[in-house]
């Protein structure tokens, strides 16, 4: 009898443990794959694999949140469609991953760059509404997370492309890339498929900032 | 031996799983059998799935196995399921989806219209942030439309002259109802500033014709006005300028679901005038104030009620050399008073209903003192009729209110239907010189539309409006029509049809005992076709139009309404974002053929208020570096045609005694805007800087000519002073607490 039970256990535990292999596998190698992605129909692709394994998963932020990283960088690249449309697709996408996990500060970061892609659209008569919302979600997901680098890689970028009238420039920009730097070098992702990315773009602010 | 039997177990297993591999394929397409591209398929419930390619074909290999369901979605179309029994067999699966009509994709239907505003954010053309910095616009709603195609270039008389039609046959509504003093009380050949500023409205839509069925009593054009809803926080502001100054404050709740304002304005031009000196002399300078109030609440179920009501006071005096005695002066001397209240409310009803009402009282007084006076200002009396006469105390008083219902259901898909009814009581008051006569029209409409969507690309707005006039004692049904076209590639076509209504203005009307003799309502008949081709940062539009007049009011001593006329044209848009870095320039074109009969006219004319081209070149550049935002703005219009019409006692009808036409138009208009403090963090106080100057080029503008009595003298209409400037400083300050809050944290 003991051992049914502990076979069973066994088995219960293994198919588990396979059915999160299964998802991490997937995440995974979705993951690289979106890292090689170049064009738009590489991009679209991988970010309907991404919405695929959410919809199949139900209670996963991760997946929706790839997805919606794809999409608002999708927007701001100007590929794959009309820019409004496609920072749209991202914000629903990134609200089905905040009603999964609420304050994560890697999901405000995401909003905040979607705002940032709505701006960019017409500066001029989005400044007022997108702009606010831009500096509302960083301050956002510093607030939940101290110690995550990619608020402050989000705003270090934010400041470099802002002129220096406005309190934006190199020397603005410096010590808030040396602050993301600082925290990368601490920073330990939950796993391996945590979001990680950034790094590249803080070295680049440095470099041309130095 | 049992390290062989897991090995032999494993591969089984390996090769089962290889064995055991389905394959899905086959085509997705739309209706017509259009390949649609990057359709996504999925297997519900696991990970495999595709996109289709560019030919609409798809693949998927899976390794599950047993009864799923395949599930295909596609933005504008119909998501579709369908289920599947895989079993290591290949299977092809060809879908074909069925349009999904929603607003995104879905045609708009804009014969006529110029949306402006994010209510529709392919079809905004103009904001209040346009307005603003308009060049030349000086923040006056009218004065920016007016670089609108369809607009005349009119500068003696205000209102919108659009497509032929006088200024009083287009009307505005706020929220749906019609505002009867729009523009403030003037003298003769100036034409006013309207009374709303640009920041009370969210977004307006200026139609040139062929307008939905849930408006009326306008023979040419409407402008839509939508007033904001809950303002974005709590603010303080105050303005000083060349002319006014004014201060005020706004409250948004704690829970943003109520707020409450108030604005105070003084407005006086001596110090101004004393500088510029205008071709008159001023017995008053002309002063206004102004008090605002308002608030709003949202309700339960996120409707919303509104209200706001303003009062003004105005006085002015000023003299003319008189043109029938050239020795004497002319002193026009007005006091006017405006009160306008509306109180609006919207609610969702649920189940696809929503209800529209509201409610409107404006009263409107006018004590005008006009005096023919010698070169010492003092009151003369010459014995002669013709100049004697123009010695009178005139009163008017305008009270309307207006009552508006209009209910929304929402039918199959995104198509809806509308229905509502208004009534309006209108009491005018006149006193000449102690001789009074009195008004009173009770205006009931009955109207009914529907918008329906055949397909994404195919929709019509069908409606008709029933109305009648307690005054006038006449009845009239009005038909509306337009239908639109998606032709792909953001462009749409559109046609449009429509009868037109409106009753004559009162100074036309003419009593006997008691009885209006010469009833019944104008009419206009539109119709019109366009092309529109639409993105976020371009727009391109063509227009063009045909309109028929009939029963035009003719005055003494013909009584009847057998006036009638035509006006035919066409127009190019053209809003440019993109091309030019950093710089949003548009340009309208209008051509316009336009003859009627109407009033004293003794034959068919081209109005006076009518000119066959009319050009503006708006240009609007951000300068980030200088903080500091560029507005020029080209205006440009042929000569319009003016008229000597005089009546022959002996013939016993009036004839054309002299005619002539105009010089070109040109107005060339320069506004910059500096906001110092913009992107400052921790900024408390906004801060922008206006300078501007109206016809830069220093043109002479003729808009028209006047004619003595005796025919022989005859005088220009110009502008009061060949420029005007304006300087002026606005601050707001915020008292948003959680603005605060994020400012610190950064």
């Amino acid at each position: 009898m003991k051992k049914i039970i502990l076979c069973l256990t066994l088995f219960i535990s293994t198919s588990i443990i396979a059915q999160s292999d299964k998802f991490n596998a997937a995440m995974s190698s979705s993951i690289k794959e979106y890292e090689a992605a170049k064009t738009a129909e590489e991009n679209i692709a991988i970010a309907q694999k991404f919405i695929r394994i959410a919809e199949a998963e139900k209670t996963e932020w991760l997946p929706y949140y790839y997805a919606a990283t794809i999409k608002a960088k999708m927007s701001i690249m100007g590929i794959g469609g009309d820019k409004d449309e496609v920072a749209d697709e991202a914000q629903s996408l990134i609200d089905k991953a905040e009603a999964l996990s609420k304050n994560n500060c890697e999901i405000l970061v995401i909003k905040s760059m979607i705002a940032t892609a709505k701006m960019i659209v017409d500066p001029q008569n989005r400044y007022m509404e997108f702009g606010t919302l831009i500096n509302k979600y960083l301050a956002e997901a510093k607030k939940a997370d101290a110690n995550n680098p990619r608020p402050y890689i989000l705003e270090s970028s934010n400041l470099v492309n802002t002129p220096e009238q406005y309190g934006g420039g190199c020397n603005a920009a410096k010590p808030i890339a040396q602050k993301a730097m600082e925290l990368f070098n601490s920073f330990k992702p939950a796993s391996e498929i945590h979001p990680n990315w950034g790094k590249e773009m803080v070295e680049q602010i440095l470099k041309n900032c130095k | 031996m049992i390290k062989s039997i897991v090995i032999t177990l494993v591969n089984l297993l390996f090769i089962n799983s290889l064995i055991a591999q389905s394959k899905i394929y086959g085509t997705v397409k739309g209706n017509k059998n259009k390949n649609l591209i990057a359709a996504s398929i999925t297997i519900v419930g696991t990970y495999d799935g595709t996109i289709t390619d560019s030919l609409g074909k798809y693949k998927i290999t899976t390794y599950e196995k047993g009864q799923f369901t395949v599930e295909v979605k596609c933005l504008g179309y119909k998501t579709t399921t369908q289920p599947l029994y895989l079993d290591n067999k290949n299977v092809e699966i060809n879908f074909i989806l069925k349009e999904e009509i929603n607003e995104l994709s879905a045609v708009t239907v804009t014969a006529g219209s110029f949306e402006a505003g994010d209510k529709k954010r392919t079809a905004t053309v103009l904001t209040a942030l346009d307005v603003y910095t308009t060049g030349g616009a000086n923040g006056d709603i009218t004065s920016a439309i007016k670089t609108l195609p369809g607009t005349q270039q009119v500068g003696e008389q205000e209102g919108l002259f659009v497509r032929g039609g006088a200024g009083y046959e287009t009307k505005q509504m706020i929220d749906g109802l019609v505002v009867n003093n729009p523009f403030f009380s003037g003298a003769p050949d100036i034409a006013t500033r309207g009374r709303f500023s640009p920041s009370l409205f969210k977004g307006n839509v200026f139609s040139t014709g062929g307008y939905s069925a849930l408006y009326g009593q306008a023979l040419s054009s409407v402008l839509l006005l939508e007033s904001i809803d809950m303002p974005e926080r709590s603010e303080a502001s105050a303005s000083i300028t060349s002319v006014f100054a004014g201060a005020g404050f706004q409250h948004l709740a704690k829970n943003k679901k109520s707020s409450i304002g108030i604005n105070y304005g003084y407005t006086n031009l001596q110090p101004y005038f004393s500088v510029v000196k205008q071709k008159q002399t001023f017995s008053i300078f002309p002063t206004y104030q102004n008090v605002e109030a308002n608030f709003r609440i949202k309700t339960k179920r996120n409707g919303m009620i509104k209200f706001y009501s303003s009062f003004s006071d105005g006085k002015m005096g000023l003299r003319t050399i008189d043109i029938d005695s050239v020795t004497l002066k002319n002193q026009f001397e007005l006091r006017n008073n405006n009160w306008y209240n509306i109180i609006t409310y919207k609610e969702n009803l649920g189940k696809g209903w929503k209800l529209n009402t509201g409610i409107s009282f404006s009263t409107n007084t006018d004590k005008i003192n006009n005096k023919v006076i010698d070169n010492n200002n003092q009151p003369t009396i010459t014995g002669k009729i013709y100049i004697d006469s123009k010695n009178f105390i005139l009163r008017t008083k305008q009270e309307l209110t207006v009552l508006r219902a209009v209910a929304e259901k929402r039918i199959k898909g995104i198509s809806v239907v509308r229905f509502g009814t208004e009534y309006w009581f209108a009491n005018n008051e006149y006193s000449f010189n102690g001789f009074k006569t009195n008004f009173k029209d009770r205006f009931t409409s009955l109207f009914a539309e529907a918008d329906i969507y055949l397909t994404n690309n195919l929709a019509f707005k069908a409606g008709s409006r029933f109305e009648n006039s307690s005054l006038i004692n006449k009845n009239n049904i009005s038909p509306r029509l337009s239908l639109a076209y998606k032709l792909g590639n953001k462009g749409q076509m559109s046609v449009a049809y429509g009868t037109f209504f409106q009753k004559p203005e009162l100074d036309q009307i003419m009593q006997y005992n008691n009885t209006v003799i010469n009833t019944g309502f104008n009419k206009a008949t539109h119709y019109l076709i366009n092309y529109i081709k639409n993105t976020s940062l371009q727009t391109f539009r063509v227009e063009a139009f045909y309109k028929k007049y009939n029963n035009l009011i003719k005055t003494f001593p013909d009584t009847t309404v057998n006036g009638n006329g035509y006006a035919k044209g066409f127009e190019i848009f053209w809003r440019d974002k993109k091309t030019i870095k950093f710089i949003d320039y548009w340009i309208s074109y209008s051509y316009l053929d336009t003859k009627r009969d109407f009033l004293n006219y003794p034959s068919t004319l081209q109005p006076s208020f009518a000119t066959p081209h009319t050009l503006s070149i708006v240009t609007k550049t951000f300068i980030l570096k200088w903080k500091t935002g560029f507005n020029l703005t080209y205006n440009f219009a042929t000569g319009r045609p003016y008229y000597n019409i005089v009546y022959n006692n002996n013939l016993s009808k009036y004839e054309i005694l002299d005619e002539g036409k105009t010089i070109d138009y040109h107005n060339l208009g320069f506004s910059l805007n500096y906001l110092p403090n913009l992107g400052k963090k921790n900024a408390k106080t906004f801060i922008v800087l206006v300078a501007s100057v109206t016809n830069v080029l220093n043109s002479n503008q003729i808009y028209s000519y006047r004619y003595s009595y005796n025919n022989l003298n005859k005088v220009a209409v110009t502008p009061t002073a060949k420029q005007f400037y304006f300087i002026g400083c606005f601050l707001s300050w915020g008292v948003d607490k959680t603005q605060d809050a994020i400012n610190n944290n950064l």
